[in-house]
């Protein structure tokens, strides 16, 4: 795995790692939950970016996945008072599960069409949850799941969801180098041409959905651990935009970038949001001059900028040329 | 039929219509093993139809495809290519994304069943089968180039290279000239045959160039408005009349 992954670029996230970790002691506990937020949004982006920018499928509605894992978990804990380890596993495999079935439907179409009927199958999810009362609360949400102390205070929060953001990097990394991940980028480029060199393409599709549908759902859990409640507003669409945001932001074709891309976006919204509740116009702006000025997003820029990274070549290679 | 050697492809009466248009109206060809069969008709007599009706890209209305013996015609692209049979494109096909190197390695992976590996890293997989086939095509020296970057002639080429990773028993190839300089038309010939010799393929190919069909092709079948107009040897279908009525002589040639 390290062959082609250079030495400073393994110091250099082995530095940042450090950093990372000593920051909750020197940092105000509300930055603390800022990063904390960070990470979670950030592996919600990857999980997107793996379908999106590697799978060219247009998932549109990722963040009900994301919402699935989190109700499933808050479900486990607050209503069946299952002991946390369990709704950690079993959470993003329900939401990995869900995916399954919407994604046997959607890879059945193609490009926007599968992207319609992915919104739509999405929303249906938002609007069970949303009416579903007895068992959701509805809009009002579940407030007070019942997380165990030994990781409810913020900054061993933060140490919990850091390790586990950590180790799905790792994995999905593996995933991205491996053949299942080239084969992926493969059909990204050329669907007809895999399925004329043997590939089964709506299988790998399929698979690669579940697999990200997977980390999603483990997104979702971190976000509970993190926030303790859940809501409907996790489901709908609005915010499976913002994660697509996130991938365009940080650049589509590079492993990392959507963690730029998420970073960005919730200190802006952080940050922004203090001073004006329209800080989504400034996401606008932002996002227009990204499409004019840096296609790529920003960490394809840099990595164009700065040169040839491991795993990244992919983001190297746009622009040279046409499509097709 | 005629031929007594050992069929490898036999194409029975297949239609297949678009619409109201009957692009392929009851075509039948023959490709015996280790032959060099080429196609030929004028623009429009549905010579890519008929390859993407063998290899799955569309399903006949009617008639069979058989292949070593198989009905094929109702498999999905991906199977026909596991029972053997491996194309390249009339219009370059490829993955202009990645490296030449991966564009053979994804159908090399694929051929030994390894797409769905997770976790060891692709780029130590099945390096020299990779290799060899670049090397046996010529495009070992422009391996880590992007394929998007490559010269139109090349481009061709590594549509070969990439039907080559599937270890085929049969390679069809639409228009491996298409486009071509007449150096770059020779020497790919010359590789087409190279290959048929040494890998002991069997090679079915469409072209428009007559000279390079009459020189290399050892059947050729002619095509027109959908229909099987002849099949044979190249001193049959050169004498014979409605051929040139319909391609030799007539302003498509």
């Amino acid at each position: 795995m390290l062959k082609n992954f250079s030495l400073k670029s393994l110091f250099a996230c082995l530095v940042l790692l450090v950093i990372l970790l000593i920051l909750p002691p020197i940092l105000p506990r509300f930055y603390t939950y800022i990063f904390s937020s960070i990470f979670v949004t950030a592996l919600l982006a990857m999980s997107l970016n793996m379908v999106v920018g590697h799978g060219g499928l247009f998932q549109f509605h990722h963040g009900a996945f994301y919402g699935v894992g989190a109700y499933a978990f808050a479900l486990l804990l607050y209503k069946a008072h299952m002991p946390m380890w369990f709704g950690f596993i079993v959470a993003p495999v329900i939401a990995a599960f869900t995916g399954f079935v919407i994604g046997w439907f959607c890879v059945r179409s193609t490009s926007l069409y599968f992207g319609m009927l992915q919104i739509s199958l999405g929303s249906l999810l938002w609007a069970i949850v949303f009416r579903w009362y007895s068992l959701t609360n509805g809009d009002d949400g579940i407030h007070g799941v019942p997380i165990p102390s030994s990781i409810s205070s913020s900054s061993n929060a933060y140490y919990f969801i850091l390790f586990f953001f950590v180790l799905c990097l790792v994995v999905m990394y593996l995933i991205h180098r491996s053949p299942f991940g080239m084969t992926l980028q493969a059909i990204r480029d050329n669907p007809a041409r895999c399925s004329a060199v043997g590939i089964n393409v709506r299988r790998h599709q399929l698979m690669a959905i579940v697999i990200a549908t997977f980390f999603a759902g483990v997104a979702g859990v971190l976000f509970v651990v993190l926030e303790k409640s859940v809501f409907p507003d996790l489901l709908f669409w609005v915010l499976s935009l913002e994660i697509f945001i996130m991938c365009l932001l940080g650049g589509w074709f590079t492993f990392a970038g959507p963690i730029l891309g998420a970073a960005i976006t919730v200190a802006l919204r952080t940050f922004a949001g203090i001073y004006t509740e329209y800080w989504t116009l400034i996401l606008g702006v932002l996002l227009i001059l990204l499409i004019f000025f840096l296609p790529e997003g920003v960490m394809g820029f840099f990595v164009r900028k700065f040169g040839k990274r491991g795993g990244e070549e992919d983001a190297l290679g746009r622009g040279e040329h046409a499509e097709g | 039929m005629r031929w007594e050697g050992e069929n490898m492809l036999k194409v029975e009466r297949v239609y297949k219509s678009f619409d109201k248009f009957l692009a392929v109206n009851g075509v039948e060809l023959t490709v015996e093993k280790g032959q060099l069969v080429a196609v030929i008709g004028p623009n429009g007599a549905g010579k890519t139809t008929l390859f993407n009706l063998i290899t799955g890209m569309l399903k006949p209305d009617r008639g069979r495809v058989v292949f070593n013996g198989e009905d094929i015609s109702k498999l999905p692209p991906h199977d026909i290519c596991r029972k053997g049979i491996a194309r390249s494109f009339q219009i370059a096909n490829v993955f202009p994304r990645l490296t030449v190197f991966k564009n053979v390695q994804v159908a090399v992976l694929s051929q030994q069943r390894k797409s769905s590996n997770f976790f060891r890293p692709a780029h130590s997989m099945a390096v020299d089968e990779t290799n060899q086939i670049l090397a046996s095509v010529g495009l070992l020296g422009r391996a880590e180039h992007l394929a998007g970057s490559l010269s139109h002639g090349d481009h061709r080429i590594l549509e070969i290279a990439i039907a080559l990773g599937n270890e085929p028993r049969m390679l069809i190839l639409d228009e491996p000239t298409a486009g071509m300089s007449p150096d770059e038309t020779s020497s790919t010939m010359a590789l087409i045959q190279r290959l048929a010799d040494t890998h002991g393929l069997t090679i079915l190919f469409c072209e428009h160039d007559m000279d390079v069909v009459f020189n290399t092709a050892q059947s050729i079948m002619v095509m027109h408005y959908g229909k099987t107009i002849i099949q044979g040897k190249p001193e049959e279908v050169k004498s014979n009349i409605e051929v040139q009525e319909a391609y030799l002589g007539g302003a498509d040639a």
